[in-house]
């Protein structure tokens, strides 16, 4: 505990710097993204900065605010994290609770509380938080024994719980975050073959919805014929692996030709087939529903066109940046306002328009950069509070920027989440920035440890 | 405690690697592979303005300039910005009713988006534009935007300059590929026509960044892309500004026209054809009106008579048919015959003549003889040496062709017509293969079939001048710059009648047209002081197979040694060529070669001229038909809405509900007979505005 009295009285000894540079970095390409994004020719720039009218100037007092957080947070007790794992995430429960009703409906997700001020709180975003450190704190649990599927399941349920009642409040992409908390548990000692085998029945799902039938049935005949190459030399020793193969392709054909269509088409009523559609994108022909089609064919209207204005303005936007780009303020579809929603889920098209193919690499490494810094930092804790809890910090960071990257450029549905530390808006940039910097607390004292 | 799972800190790492190369590969798939999106983008955002250049001015000989570019206002307005403002206050500016006001809104809102700026009121008025212009502020979504549009200084020239209009949707199908677009201006007719490359110069494009909204935002790039207008080139005529005016004077109330050539250049000096018009009459608000009006004048004054009709030239061939004997032969300058009353060469006593007595070539033509031409057109046909009529027309035709006469001359003007010189093919349909030279004795003066505009005679009078060649009579003397010299090389090509010709045939027949101006036909017409040759030409003519007065016909040129000037006169319907196509004729040479008439007793002629009154007996009465129908139909109009009014005024004083029906019905009966003449005007129109030069082919006499 001498540890301790030291780090109060020095801030800064044992902070990872390297971390606080590139947050300060990418906090920064936000400012400027969002004031690409804003920027009017003929205006005053500084003052429009200073004025808190636009959104990147108050992009800059959010950044200000979340500076002086993060200044506090290293101010803090390590212990006091551990001290208050369980409360903070029995809080954000209730709080998570609370929406349904005293909740205010954004967007049509009634997920917010409102604080006064006309500021709004959404608990699912604070959640993070509260499960990462709640997980942290289960995991290090010394009577915690995560080999076992009691613990496994515990660990899961702790996980999942913010995300379903974040389904329930209509905000699925929120939710969807919160898977990210399995990496961590995989990390933990969750058998991989769970993983591989939940991601991949997702996957499936989603590809069955998406990708053309026969286009998919023949890419998983592909993947299975690749897989009998690959590992041609254990099939002659071990016959049983090409069963499984075997085995493993039927049955994903199987649910993709018939298993998936049926459940849609036979089980689900019209609208819940469609919701599920429109979650990724696109339109359910009602017509094909059974349930539909006994009820009345009169009264069917042809489905309308998904709107895929977003995402093809979007890809325009990027597409249109070519391999350098087209200079900072110079690009024409965010100058038009072409693209919905450009300064917060889609500013990274601002940033592929203007500096292209170079500029979006070199963003997409600076972020790659502080995963693995994180993962770095998470493999020389001491403590597995510290280390499952810098492990969450990673998993969040890289679910947020692999889906709404994707989501720019088609390659995932549109789901509303922020790119962290540049997409506008003050939660986000607060809940990131605590989330970071209460992990560099911890590494600062990852000598100690903390259960 | 689980460092046994270290391992799979490489495997996230590893995962998280993938998943970034994932998105690595389709942000390169997209930005460097996938073209389509670049396009998508420039379409999105990029709005393309067309700079309009400044039209080339265009200047006669002295570097006058002919017309000017002058700016009108149009009121243009961008409807989605008007809300909110006084719709009546603008109408009550406009003299227009509200509901005008919305129809125009609806159409331009349908034609051109509500966010784009479309013309609501083109071309504004000066009175008008005052009023807008310091209500301007009350009315947000509208604004006056310059437009350049056509002036003319000296009020001249509007047959040959043309007028620039609005081009329609058949000029943009047919010149798809120049860059028109729906509400450009083009050359419609004239100079403006012909050199409308030339004239409307270089567009420039701006490219402006637009919203997704299409709003402008701003220069795109800076302006990196835009390309500078480059304005129209001018263009220098060889056209004499007040040669021209002059012969708009003296042709004011006549029906004819004058074309003047420079011989040594071939370049056009003047060229009237009357009745004109004042070309700022086609621009601005009224022009449209101003078009309709002209349009149904029964006098056309839109046509271009200068190259557009065609006449038979009368006397004033019998100067080519003198030279063609000449060359060829049948007669030569000492040959003379002897006249008494008629040519008998063909046993008919036709074509008369008016002065009896013995003639040779120059006195012949001095005295316009039919006897002596048609003695010599006959001898050409009737030459053994060609075996036949047909094959010696050939030959009589291929003289003719070169002095320019039956076909196009290649003016730099559209619409002129080719003339007709008759060929054989034609004569054997009417006569049979055995037609002789008699069947067509009448060609011999200048009547019959042949036919030419009043180009190509003053052509003829340029090449008889020249003593044999001329240059292809032009308009426009240099274009500036030299971007387009090519267009005028045609222009500096010498054409020869017959190098076989000698001069000594031409001094003869120049000796005849001296005669003519010094004691033969054309005295009336001499000029003080300057040697002028001349011929004259009375025109049998026919409108509608009934014959009207003679057409006048004036050719000379002058001085006779260094030939300056050519020209061609003539008056349709003016009786004997004497009285009005010569001295028109001289006072233009006068003019020409002195720079001035100065002489009081000239100058005197000069108005007597212009007051001269000559416009053809049924045009006229066509004029007053047409006005005593607007008249009529004035009346009419009046009348039923002074009816209307008194069935308003006594519906008024009664109980509504009772009377109502009565109402209703009542106007109907009550209105006096429809006017009709709507439609028997229409056919009267069309009538009038086939060619007139359809002519019997009679046997004519003329003096």
């Amino acid at each position: 505990m001498a540890k301790n009295y030291s780090s109060t009285q020095n801030i800064s000894s044992g902070i990872d710097w390297l971390v606080v540079a590139v947050y300060l970095i990418l906090v920064s390409i936000g400012i400027l993204c969002i004031f690409m994004v804003e920027y009017k020719p003929n205006t005053d720039v500084l003052a429009t900065f200073i004025n808190g009218k636009t959104n990147y100037s108050k992009q800059l007092i959010f950044a200000g605010v979340c500076l002086i957080a993060a200044i506090f947070i290293l101010l803090t007790d390590s212990k006091i994290y551990t001290a208050f794992a369980n409360l903070s995430y029995t809080f954000g429960i209730i709080l998570m609770l609370a929406t349904f009703v005293v909740g205010k409906s954004i967007n049509g997700s009634k997920s917010w509380i409102p604080i006064g001020g006309g500021f709004n709180l959404q608990p699912a975003e604070l959640c993070k938080i509260f499960t990462a450190l709640a997980l942290a704190k289960y995991l290090s649990r010394q009577e915690t024994d995560f080999s076992k599927l009691k613990s496994q399941l515990i660990g899961g349920a702790l996980a999942l719980a913010p995300a379903i009642l974040s389904v329930l409040q209509n905000e699925t992409g929120l939710a969807l975050v919160y898977l990210s908390f399995f990496i961590v548990m995989y990390r933990e000692g969750l058998p991989p073959g769970l993983l591989i085998f939940g991601f991949s029945f997702g996957a499936l799902v989603i590809a069955t919805l998406i990708v053309d039938p026969n286009t998919l049935a023949l890419t998983l005949t592909a993947i299975a014929i690749l897989t009998i190459y690959f590992v041609r030399k254990q099939l002659k020793r071990n016959k049983q692996l090409l069963y499984l193969i075997i085995v493993l392709w039927a049955l994903s054909v199987g649910i993709q030709r018939f298993a998936v269509p049926y459940i849609f088409n036979n089980v689900f009523q019209c609208y819940q087939s469609t919701r599920i559609y429109s979650m990724v994108g696109k339109d359910y022909d009602c017509s094909k529903n059974h349930h539909h089609s006994n009820s009345s064919k009169a009264n069917y209207k042809p489905p309308r066109k998904p709107d895929d204005y977003n995402v093809r303005q979007s890809k325009i936007a990027i597409g249109s940046g070519g391999i350098f780009g087209k200079g900072f303020l110079k690009g024409t579809q965010t100058r038009g306002k072409y693209v919905p929603e450009q300064h917060t889920d889609f500013i990274f098209t601002s940033l592929g328009e203007a500096f292209g193919l170079v500029g979006s690499l070199l963003f997409l490494l600076i972020y790659l950069f502080l995963l693995f810094r994180i993962v770095i930092i998470a493999e020389r804790q001491r403590s597995t509070f510290s280390r499952v809890y810098a492990y969450s910090v990673a998993s969040i960071l890289f679910f947020h920027i692999v889906v709404n990257v994707c989501m720019t450029i088609g390659l995932f549905p549109i789901i509303g989440i922020p790119l962290p530390l540049i997409s506008y808006g003050g939660s986000s940039l607060l809940t990131f920035t605590i989330l970071i910097f209460i992990m560099l607390r911890l590494d600062a004292d990852r000598q100690m440890v903390l259960r | 405690m689980p460092a046994f799972n270290q391992s799979r800190s490489r495997v996230i790492q590893i995962v998280f690697a993938i998943v970034f190369i994932i998105i690595a590969a389709q942000l390169t798939n997209l930005q460097v592979f996938s073209k389509k999106y670049k396009l998508q983008a420039e379409n999105n955002a990029i709005y393309r303005k067309v700079i309009y250049p400044d039209r080339g001015i265009i200047f006669d000989r002295k570097k006058r300039s002919l017309l000017e570019n002058s700016i009108m206002f149009d009121l243009v307005v961008t409807p989605a910005e008007t809300r909110g403002i006084d719709t009546l206050a603008i109408c009550n500016l406009l003299d227009i009713d509200t509901a005008e006001y919305k129809r125009r809104m609806r159409d331009i809102i349908f034609k051109n988006t509500s966010v784009r700026p479309s013309v609501f009121e083109p071309l504004l008025s000066q009175e008008l534009y005052a009023r807008l212009n310091e209500n301007m502020y009350k009315f947000p979504g509208f604004e006056l935007s310059e437009r350049s549009v056509r002036s003319y200084p000296f009020h001249i020239g509007a047959n040959f300059l043309g007028y620039t209009a609005e081009v329609n949707p058949a000029f943009l199908a047919k010149h798809k590929d120049e860059g028109y677009e729906m509400g450009d201006y083009t050359g419609m007719t004239g100079l403006e026509r012909t050199y409308e490359k030339v004239l409307m110069g270089q567009r420039g494009i701006k490219r402006y960044i637009k919203d997704n909204r299409s709003r402008i935002q701003g220069p795109y790039e800076n302006g990196l892309f835009d390309t500078a207008a480059v304005a129209g080139k001018n263009l220098y005529l060889s056209l004499d500004a007040q040669l021209q005016a002059l012969g708009e004077k003296l042709m004011t109330n006549k029906v004819g026209s004058i074309v003047a050539i420079d011989p040594n250049t071939g370049g056009i000096l003047c060229m009237v054809s009357a009745p004109s018009y004042d070309p700022n009459y086609l621009t601005g608000s009224e022009r449209s009106k101003h078009f309709n009006k002209l349009y149904k004048d029964p006098r056309l004054p839109l046509l271009n008579r200068a190259i557009y009709t065609t006449y038979s030239p009368g006397s004033t061939f019998k100067t080519v048919v003198g030279i063609v004997g000449l060359s060829e032969g049948v007669i030569d300058e000492r040959f003379s015959i002897v006249c008494n009353g008629a040519f008998w060469g063909c046993g008919n006593g036709r074509p008369k003549c008016l002065d009896k007595g013995t003639f040779n070539l120059t006195s012949a033509i001095a005295h316009s003889d039919n006897t002596y031409f048609a003695t010599v057109y006959k001898r050409i046909l009737d030459q053994q040496r060609y075996g036949g009529a047909d094959s010696a027309l050939k030959v009589f035709n291929s003289y003719a062709y070169t002095f320019g006469l039956g076909h196009r001359l290649g003016i730099d003007l559209p619409g002129e017509q080719p003339g007709n010189i008759p060929v054989s093919a034609y004569y054997r349909k009417i006569f049979g293969k055995n037609w002789n030279s008699c069947n067509i004795i009448s060609n011999a003066i200048g009547q019959g079939e042949v036919s030419t505009t009043v180009l190509q005679l003053a052509n003829v009078m340029a090449t008889i001048a020249n003593k044999g060649w001329y240059y292809t009579p032009h308009m426009v003397d240099s274009i500036e710059g030299n971007e387009f010299d090519d267009l005028l090389n045609r222009f500096k090509e010498k054409h020869i009648t017959d190098s076989n010709i000698p001069d000594t045939v031409y001094e003869a027949v120049q000796n005849g047209m001296q005669g003519v101006m010094e004691y033969g036909t054309g005295a009336a017409a001499q000029v003080p002081g300057i040697v002028v040759c001349g011929k004259t030409g009375t025109v049998q003519n026919f409108y509608h197979g009934i014959a009207q007065k003679d057409h006048a016909f004036f050719g000379a040129f002058a001085p006779r040694n260094h030939p300056k000037i050519a020209i061609a006169v003539l008056c349709e319907n003016a009786g004997f060529g004497a009285q009005s196509a010569a001295p028109i004729a001289s006072l233009m040479i006068e003019q020409y070669l002195k720079d001035s008439i100065s002489e009081p007793d000239r100058k005197l002629k000069v108005d007597e001229i212009a007051k001269l009154n000559l416009i053809p007996a049924r045009m006229k009465a066509e004029m007053n038909r047409l006005d005593s129908i607007k008249l009529k139909r004035e009346e009419e109009e009046q009348n039923r809405q002074n009816i209307q009014e008194q069935l308003l005024d006594s519906t008024a004083t009664e109980t509504t509900e009772a009377i109502l029906p009565n109402g209703i019905e009542q106007p109907f009966q009550t209105i006096p007979h429809q006017p009709i003449p709507q439609k028997k005007q229409s056919v009267t129109l069309v009538a009038l505005l086939m060619p007139e030069h359809k002519k019997k082919k009679t046997f004519q006499f003329n003096g």
